[in-house]
């Protein structure tokens, strides 16, 4: 007969969070942050097909570093969850708070549940929602949520980016600083370098866009004229 | 409604299915206008709606008055809406299914651009409405029945393009202009007489005004422009710049040109 030998929980949850931290440290860094008209969000991806960004709803996006697979099946059920209460409620009725929610309960579940953990953090972001101005939530992979303020950091690097960028963000920048200080700052680790444009994927919720839907992809060009 | 993401979160055993309608069949199927049998009681009828080519894309245009039998159950309907940014639909018919299937057709369109990330093409758009007009078959049925017409800007050809339905689903493409509704025969004569290839926009404008004019004398379920409580039919232009409305002071001064014109005969 074969037997589990006893595993204490501290040490369970402990190799759970190791793997999904060094699943997460393998992959590139995501930067949000709030500027002048909205939240910006950069990260470096070398694809241009396979977005780390996405828009969810009419004032919210969505962020992932970690492992695609994963963060993309949250991605497109945090888009379901979105049309889905908003076609049965109304549009205003949609808030990034309960996306955060949701998310955190179904991270929480797996850390705790499934086989091995998401190897995940995702950021939602969303302006002029409840709270009036922009609201960022950062859920982990276990399934903790917090709100952060000003900017934010998620990935493999991301406590020497966020005190990279803690120490340059300043309130009230225009999009154009926004994006260089975000770039340069995603160039300071692991090893000081210059990231082409190219390689740099961005996307904004602009509150000043006419139309119902606030996000925007950044073009190639638009990220060029930036760093230039 | 649940707040717990199910799992597995994408739904399909094998890549996640784009369809919101789908998603809401399995997960509400209640909310689906499409699953309701009652009767006709009563049921508001919107009335004539078209659309036409003109020289950078389609107009569409539709005026403004709803009946219930020999009543006006509302005299400012909207019936024509931006389906998404690049095309446009118009509705005839039960009101409230109308309303429904557009509102379903939009969310349609905006989660499978954000779930696959690229913009349906318009020949897909016009399938997937066909297809979700034929569900609503058992409605029409009973008397409730949606006919729209449906115009956009196909951004890989280059021109705009527009497509005709009919109760069971069939649709076809127009070449030219196409109306639907109680008083699509007096507007389609009027638009046969005065539409021709290659019309600018403020022309098409006028022919389509005329139109419903034309229209609306002919068809008592159709409302003519109203000055008096400002009712204006209203138009909608989808060209390679995008799906607007057209702003309401140019439908009026079409308007105006129409009757200055007729008063003057």
């Amino acid at each position: 007969m074969s037997f589990m030998p006893y595993v204490a929980p501290e040490q369970l949850m402990k190799d759970r969070s190791d793997y999904a931290h060094k699943g997460i440290a393998r992959g590139r860094s995501v930067i949000g942050l709030e500027y002048a008209d909205g939240l910006l969000f950069i990260a470096e991806n070398p694809s241009v097909t396979l977005h780390k960004i996405s828009e969810i709803y009419d004032r919210i996006a969505f962020a992932g570093v970690g492992k695609y697979s994963e963060f993309e099946e949250l991605r497109i059920a945090g888009i379901r969850l979105a049309d889905l209460r908003g076609y049965q409620y109304g549009r205003e009725d949609v808030k990034a708070r309960d996306l955060a929610n949701a998310y955190s309960q179904a991270l929480s579940a797996i850390f705790t549940q499934q086989m091995k953990p998401y190897e995940v953090e995702v950021l939602v972001g969303e302006v002029d929602g409840e709270a009036g101005g922009t609201g960022i939530y950062h859920i982990l992979f276990d399934g903790s949520v917090s709100d952060e303020h000003g900017c934010v950091a998620i990935g493999g690097q991301s406590e020497d980016l966020m005190d990279a960028l803690r120490d340059r963000f300043q309130e009230g920048w225009d999009l154009t600083t926004a994006i260089r200080t975000a770039v340069q700052v995603l160039g300071t680790t692991p090893e000081t370098r210059e990231i082409p444009a190219e390689q740099i994927e961005g996307a904004v919720l602009d509150r000043t866009k006419p139309q119902r839907r606030k996000f925007r992809r950044l073009g190639p060009d638009e990220v060029a004229s930036a760093l230039a | 409604m649940s707040d717990d993401l199910q799992l597995p979160l994408a739904g399909t055993p094998f890549g996640a299915s784009p369809s919101f309608v789908e998603l809401l069949r399995a997960e509400h199927p209640g909310a689906l206008p499409i699953a309701d049998d009652r009767p006709p009681f009563g049921a508001a009828h919107g009335t004539t709606v078209l659309g036409l080519k003109f020289a950078d894309g389609v107009l569409m245009a539709g005026d403004r008055r709803a009946t219930a039998g020999n009543l006006i159950a509302d005299p400012k309907m909207r019936k024509v809406f931006e389906a998404d940014d690049f095309s446009a639909i118009a509705i005839a018919g039960a009101a409230g299914q109308a309303e429904e299937l557009v509102k379903l057709f939009q969310l349609e369109l905006e989660h499978y651009e954000k779930i696959t990330g690229d913009r349906l093409s318009l020949e897909g758009k016009a399938n997937r409405l066909a297809q979700m007009i034929r569900s609503n078959l058992p409605m029409a049925m009973q008397g409730l029945v949606v006919v729209p017409l449906f115009g956009g800007y196909d951004e890989r050809r280059g021109e705009g393009r527009i497509f005709y339905y009919d109760a069971t689903g069939g649709r076809w493409e127009e070449d030219d202009f196409q109306t639907t509704g109680s008083g699509g025969a007096p507007a389609k004569n009027s638009l046969k007489k005065r539409w021709r290839p290659g019309l600018a926009r403020d022309e098409a404008l006028r022919v389509a005004v005329e139109a419903l004019i034309d229209a609306a004398e002919d068809d008592s379920a159709t409302g003519g422009p109203d000055p008096v409580r400002g009712i204006w039919p209203i138009a909608v232009a989808v060209t390679a710049e995008g799906a607007a409305d057209v702003p309401e002071d140019q439908v009026v001064a079409a308007v105006e040109a129409v009757v200055a014109e007729r008063s003057a005969r």
